[in-house]
């Protein structure tokens, strides 16, 4: 009976959660593709019922050590809101994906959207305000 | 030479070292973010290997969130894994 009672309100509420979405493109690609690309998964993601906070292109950028034998790659960082089962269908079109050499996506807690949030509005990260 | 003189080795320290504090604690900082590598590097050592708790003096509660941020930058290739002359 309890079961029953859970999946009624499983259906009428539907959790939306913050994620902060990172992505390593080839450096082969072009600046189209680039664009193309971050348009394809945003607009996944409205689909799948969630929606786009913040996009954050850094473009090229030298890698820590090499992944897949390149040394640079194109980051890429979306802040998003969606409800927790887009993110197994995005991990597969990601690993479809041969443009992409890497991701990862991470769960913002309340602390994280506040910090994006000051930090996206031009006010400084807290710790750079203090120790500067 | 008097007997009841006490003579030491070195020379006792009058001023007492600094108190080690923990500074997520001290500024109010509640989230370590995984983009911020300068930030990062201050608990690395020069092979990239992370500070301990005894040298960075984090608490355990921080110190622990630092560690996930080092990781999670690691595996994005923003700090590398083993390295040498890091700094």
């Amino acid at each position: 009976m309890s079961t029953g009672k859970n999946q009624l309100f499983n259906q009428k509420i539907q959790v939306m959660n913050n994620y902060e979405l990172m992505v390593i493109f080839t450096p082969v690609l072009s600046e189209e593709d680039f664009k193309s690309a971050q348009k394809k998964y945003q607009d996944f993601i409205k689909e799948n019922g969630g929606s786009t906070v913040a996009s954050n292109p850094w473009g090229l950028k030298s890698l820590a050590y090499p992944i897949d034998k390149k040394t640079t790659g194109i980051y890429w960082i979306l802040e998003f809101t969606a409800p927790a089962t887009v993110n197994e269908k995005l991990k597969i079109q990601f690993l479809r994906d041969e443009q992409i050499m890497r991701h990862m996506i991470t769960k913002l807690d309340k602390y994280a959207v506040e910090y994006n949030h000051i930090k996206r509005n031009g006010g400084f990260p807290v710790h750079k305000a203090v120790e500067a | 030479m008097a007997k009841n003189e006490i003579k030491y080795l070195t020379a006792i320290k009058q001023e007492k070292p600094k108190k080690k504090f923990c500074r997520f604690k001290k500024y109010g900082i509640k989230y370590v973010d995984y983009k911020d590598t300068d930030f990062l590097k201050k608990f690395l050592n020069e092979q990239g290997k992370m500070l301990p708790r005894r040298l960075s003096g984090n608490s355990l509660k921080y110190q622990r969130k630092v560690a996930d941020a080092i990781k999670r930058s690691r595996q994005m290739a923003l700090l590398p894994y083993v390295t040498d002359l890091f700094k």
